[in-house]
């Protein structure tokens, strides 16, 4: 056994040197095009799609039967002839004016509701109670009472739409504003802003990403709300959306044009969702680093 | 001085006022006294609570203090003691329980744009509005500047912080010391009759700390705008005040008020000003056994 003898470190020479210039080094070179492309989404999402749309294939060749699941090429066709002959085109327009007017409905109320909410405890009870009531409803439950209210129309349809976006909406917009820090609310209020004016110039895009959110779902609640409340009720005075082309092209078996109409829905709602939901993240949210 | 000063007489106890004798250095009185500024802030008896979803607790007791024009004044005190809440009140945010806010003669009842408040948190800048837009905004909504006005306004406050370079880029890419600049420029630019900055570079490092603290004392050579600042920090009390209220622990009552406009930077580390830290060190805590 040796005893532990207490180590200190040495003293050394101090020193000091001027600094030399970096030289050829680069401080900050851009990406090579390689791992530019591999840090992109969209290449491995393509791929996702293809492998998808090659197992279907390989499937409904297996099946061999073209009631039940008609082959990628079918459906395509169909989607194809469905756009030429135009009748694809003129259901998603009607689908689509419909589901416009009725988010953009459920929007404003989702903001009225949100707005007495934050300024107004009542307002903050009212918007619990009610989300808590409505929320877990589906909408489509909700149709057989809008039909007995507002008949067969565009009336019924803008009800359900209008619950189907309200309540997530309401809810995550509520959460985005009692989520802006105290200190932003509390230098709004030094400014003068109160109100409405608090709400819009502060608030709202202070909350935007939890707004964003909502948006997006209630997005996609309008919309399948829409193409089940369409398969549902059918065409007022003849003019069916896309949920009635599917219906009705399945009474008459056919499949392929069931199927397109199908694609037609997905197609949208990508293309809703990449476009137009995508492109107000990044001109927004992502640009002022609230959200990666 | 003592004479001079209209302010040095007031103190709240007699025990606080023997203390505060005691410790005082007595220099020979200036030859020509220059013209000094009037009262502008009092803050007459005003004790404070908040409330808790369980319990109400006093913040600060029955504190009065005057604030004179082109004042540097610090209120300093252990954590907990309601100094913020005090600055939360002068700013309007807080309603006294009793006693009264002066603001030239007039009683404050609310926010308002002649008190800018500069937080410490850096949340306190809009994330979605540019360096310039963050200086122009109050322009534009509390003092109704045209566009161009706030604008060039805004621009000309950039310059004297050294942000100009970086009017166009949102604050999330900035660092802590600069976003506090912004902050220290968009409230100058509101030319408010009171700065309030509470604990302003409490979250920076030490090395920017003092780079902002001598920021702010060019600034206000430049401009000589009424500060009130808030820290718990006793160097940058006595570096960045010419007067210091020092405040008890919980609940807070006035201790002492002090003279500091002596030291600057360049006196840290001198045998004077390590005798006044000692000094208030042991005001602030003496009073801490004394509780207990």
């Amino acid at each position: 056994m040796t005893t532990p003898v207490p180590l200190t470190p040495p003293v050394r020479a101090e020193y000091e040197r001027p600094l030399e210039p970096v030289g050829d080094l680069a401080v900050d070179a851009p990406l090579p095009f390689a791992k530019r492309l591999a840090s992109q989404s969209w290449p491995r999402r393509v791929l996702i799609a293809l492998v998808l749309i090659a197992v279907w294939e390989a499937l409904a060749r297996a099946m061999n039967n073209d009631l039940m699941l008609p082959t990628f090429g079918a459906t395509l066709a169909a989607f194809v002839q469905g756009l030429v002959s135009g009748e694809l085109l003129q259901r998603t327009a009607v689908s689509m004016s419909v589901l416009v007017r009725g988010y953009l409905l459920g929007v404003a109320c989702a903001f009225v509701l949100t707005s007495l909410a934050v300024s107004t405890r009542i307002g903050r009870d009212l918007l619990s109670m009610l989300t808590a009531m409505f929320n877990p409803l589906p909408s489509i439950a909700l149709l057989p009472l809008a039909l007995l209210w507002f008949g067969l129309g565009t009336g019924s349809l803008l009800f359900v739409l209008v619950h189907a976006v309200l309540w997530p909406l309401a809810l995550n917009t509520y959460s985005g504003f009692r989520a802006v820090p105290a200190t932003l609310r509390m230098t709004g209020r030094n400014y003068g802003l109160t109100g409405l004016r608090h709400v819009v110039l502060i608030l709202v895009p202070a909350a935007l990403p939890a707004i964003l959110a909502g948006l997006r779902v209630g997005w996609a609640f309008a919309w399948r709300t829409l193409i089940a409340a369409e398969l549902v009720f059918g065409a007022s005075s003849g003019n069916g959306g896309l949920g009635w082309y599917i219906f009705q092209n399945r009474n008459e078996l056919y499949t392929d044009r069931v199927f397109a109409g199908l694609a037609a829905v997905i197609a949208i709602g990508l293309l809703v969702e990449q476009l137009v939901f995508d492109t107000l993240e990044r001109v927004t949210v992502r640009r002022w680093g609230v959200q990666s | 001085m003592g004479a001079a000063d209209p302010g040095v007489s007031r103190v709240s106890t007699d025990a606080a006022r023997d203390l505060a004798d005691a410790i005082r250095p007595r220099p020979a009185e200036p030859p020509a006294v220059p013209a000094t500024s009037g009262r502008l802030l009092a803050i007459d008896r005003v004790s404070l609570e908040y409330r808790t979803r369980e319990r109400v607790v006093r913040a600060a007791h029955d504190v009065s203090f005057d604030v004179y024009g082109a004042d540097r004044f610090v209120l300093l005190g252990p954590s907990g003691c309601g100094k913020s809440t005090l600055l939360k009140a002068v700013a309007g945010f807080v309603p006294p329980v009793s006693g009264t806010i002066w603001l030239d003669g007039e009683p404050v009842r609310g926010p308002g744009t002649d008190r800018i408040v500069v937080f410490q948190e850096f949340d306190q800048l809009p994330p979605w509005k540019t360096v310039l837009q963050n200086v122009a905004f109050p322009l534009r909504v509390a003092k109704q500047l045209g566009r161009r006005e706030a604008h060039d306004l805004a621009l000309h406050t950039l310059h004297k912080v050294g942000l100009a370079p970086f009017a166009h880029a949102y604050p999330h890419t900035l660092s802590g010391g600069m976003k506090q600049r912004v902050a220290i420029a968009r409230a100058l630019a509101m030319q408010p009759r009171v700065l309030l900055m509470d604990e302003p570079f409490a979250a920076l490092d030490a090395l920017t700390r003092r780079r902002m603290q001598e920021e702010l004392l060019r600034l206000w050579d430049d401009v000589r705008f009424t500060l009130l600042f808030v820290t718990h920090s006793i160097d940058e009390a006595l570096v960045v005040g010419n007067r210091i209220l020092l405040l008890s622990p919980h609940p807070g009552r006035v201790r002492a008020e002090l003279n500091s406009h002596q030291h600057s930077h360049e006196s840290v580390g001198g045998d004077a000003f390590r005798d006044r830290v000692a000094d208030i060190h042991r005001l602030l805590f003496d009073t801490a056994e004394v509780a207990q």
